[in-house]
């Protein structure tokens, strides 16, 4: 018996080592990020593994906003986002609601084509999409970055959202049928908040994908006044002695909504994947 | 009156899914095949022309630099070893997480979470900056507390290729770990309780009860996992800063976009994305159908 309990704490000490040594990895990247950030300028590149630097400054943050145009670069990003956010929600939600419920011709080949997307190498529809918006003059404007962020992330917003809307019974649309609401009102009134978690999802996943991609902006988005923060974090990598300072503050600053959005709606991320793909 | 209203409804509905599905899926997939039979390019973008096979020919027997095999085997090595590590490190966590007496649970879930909510971009860039020959904290830390000596990371075509899986090893494990702890969650407590009276082991307990058990959740996220493995660019790209040092350092798909974006090669690159999506594709369906084919046994 007392050898059943030396084993058992000898687990548990074993367990909990492997957990703080994995959340340090996990950590140590991100408190880079903030150290490089607080270094004075006179010391950007130092060979010391201190977490705060000695002589720390916020003084990054304010030439990022005073002499950098960050924040023109974080309103266009904001614009950008937002407005893939609203375009992908209010499609995937009622195109997801369309394949869930109603049968008919063509059905099955989209649900398909829709799923298959996700084996397309990036410069599949890259290419083509890029040759399209060269043809219609779209490149380097607003409207043709926020095609290829809509269309590059619907396909997986319209399966979550066909796959979530399944699992709510057909017998709430025929109550609220009975109960005198029109077609249009259940739809609506009764089953669209009821997909709630899944349209947060939903607009987690376009939110944050246009808010850090990177690849697709560098070819559309040449005139550093449309600029993406993408684009300027990666400018101010590109010149790491000099600016590497303001590569961390820009990236605290790109990182901090994001990881606190997916950290508070994680839960709800993986009951929406795991349905996607298990019911897949 | 009502019939007409209701199939007025169901195309309300339906139709930006099909306008949407058009513009977005089905016309550029169709568009790609075009390009790849053509000679499009930056000096025939108007002029261009079918023909044929040429493109795909040119991609499996004319010398490339970096050659194209090499490239190919090297993208299937980076998968296997990167799916392998997610998923003995993802599950391994998970079990480790799912214990009943570790206390602060939630507090590690959200600090091993951390590396998939970090942005892919911040991701490469921090850790190209890690990976700095003179500054970067990993040869700091190999110095200053193993006494080891410098390697240099991205100079050189080996280990910069182990540069881009450490980083993609530490970007993927969180992934594999959620999903597994979801479907840990879920098996019933007193099978283990029914082992344990039969005297069973901890081997025994975790090959006859969870992997059957959570085999069915984790096969769909291999695959899932798999195809973002392979198709990831942002990585590779980022992290060997497009394939530093002279393109030594390439994966499929950064090799076609270097091909299509900086080579302006378009009927190329838009065969080569054939090329990786019919292997995705052939993957996808047989590796589905073998696991569900074993699966069958249990």
């Amino acid at each position: 018996m007392n050898n059943d309990k030396s084993k058992k704490i000898a687990r548990i000490s074993a367990s909990y080592i492997v957990l703080i040594i994995f959340s340090l990895i996990a950590l140590f990247p991100v408190v880079q990020v903030f150290t490089i950030s607080l270094r004075p300028a006179d010391r950007l590149l130092s060979t010391s593994l201190e977490i705060i630097p000695k002589d720390a400054s916020l003084n990054t943050y304010k030439i990022l906003f005073t002499e950098r145009p960050f924040f023109l670069w974080l309103m266009n990003s904001t614009l950008i986002a937002v407005v893939v956010t609203l375009t992908g929600v209010a499609l995937a939600s009622t195109a997801g609601y369309g394949f869930s419920r109603f049968r008919f011709v063509g059905k099955k080949l989209g649900l398909l084509s829709l799923l298959v997307t996700q084996m397309f190498p990036a410069t599949m529809l890259l290419l083509p999409m890029y040759i399209m918006l060269v043809k219609l003059h779209l490149i380097n404007t607003y409207l043709g970055i926020i095609i290829m962020y809509s269309a590059t992330a619907l396909p997986f917003c319209i399966w979550q959202m066909k796959g979530y809307y399944d699992t709510i019974p057909m017998s709430l649309e025929e109550a609220g049928r009975i109960d005198g609401c029109n077609q249009f009102q259940t739809f609506y009134k009764i089953i669209f908040p009821l997909a709630a978690p899944a349209l947060v999802i939903t607009a987690l996943f376009s939110f944050m994908s246009a808010w850090t991609e990177y690849v697709v902006a560098a070819q559309i988005l040449q005139d550093t006044d449309l600029w993406t923060l993408p684009l300027g974090l990666k400018s101010f990598e590109a010149n790491m002695g000099s600016e590497w300072g303001l590569y961390g503050a820009a990236s605290v600053i790109v990182m901090i909504p994001v990881v606190l959005l997916f950290l508070s709606l994680s839960k709800w991320l993986v009951s929406g994947l795991t349905m996607g793909s298990v019911k897949g | 009156m009502k019939n007409w209203r209701h199939n007025a409804y169901v195309f309300f509905l339906v139709a930006p899914a099909f306008v949407i599905l058009i513009g977005v899926v089905i016309y550029p997939f169709l568009y790609n095949i075009v390009l790849s039979l053509s000679n499009m390019s930056l000096a025939h973008i108007r002029d261009w022309k079918i023909i044929g096979f040429q493109q795909y020919t040119k991609i499996f027997t004319e010398p490339s630099q970096p050659d194209f095999y090499v490239v190919f085997l090297k993208t299937i090595i980076w998968t296997v070893v990167n799916l392998f590590f997610h998923v003995v490190i993802g599950v391994s966590l998970a079990l480790v997480l799912n214990q009943k007496e570790i206390r602060g649970k939630a507090m590690f879930r959200t600090l091993l979470v951390l590396p998939w909510a970090v942005p892919q971009l911040i991701v490469a860039l921090t850790w190209r900056g890690m990976f700095n020959y003179e500054y970067g904290s990993i040869n700091l830390i190999l110095t200053q507390w193993f006494g080891m000596h410098p390697i240099a990371w991205l100079k050189s075509p080996l280990e910069a290729f182990i540069a881009v899986i450490i980083t993609n090893v530490w970007l993927g494990f969180p992934f594999m770990m959620v999903i597994a702890l979801g479907a840990l969650q879920s098996i019933p407590h007193d099978l283990y309780e029914a082992a344990e009276i039969d005297g069973a082991s901890w081997y025994h307990k975790l090959k006859n009860i969870t992997i059957p058990l959570i085999r069915p959740v984790m096969v769909p996220a291999i695959t899932l996992g798999t195809i973002w493995t392979f198709n990831n660019l942002n990585i590779v790209w980022l992290v060997s800063n497009a394939g530093e040092p002279s393109d030594q350092t390439h994966l499929m798909v950064s090799f076609v976009y270097k091909a299509a974006f900086n080579f302006y090669r378009y009927g190329y690159g838009a065969a080569l994305s054939m090329v990786i999506f019919v292997v995705l594709l052939v993957f996808s369906l047989v590796f589905m159908r073998k696991t569900k084919a074993t699966e069958a046994v249990y």
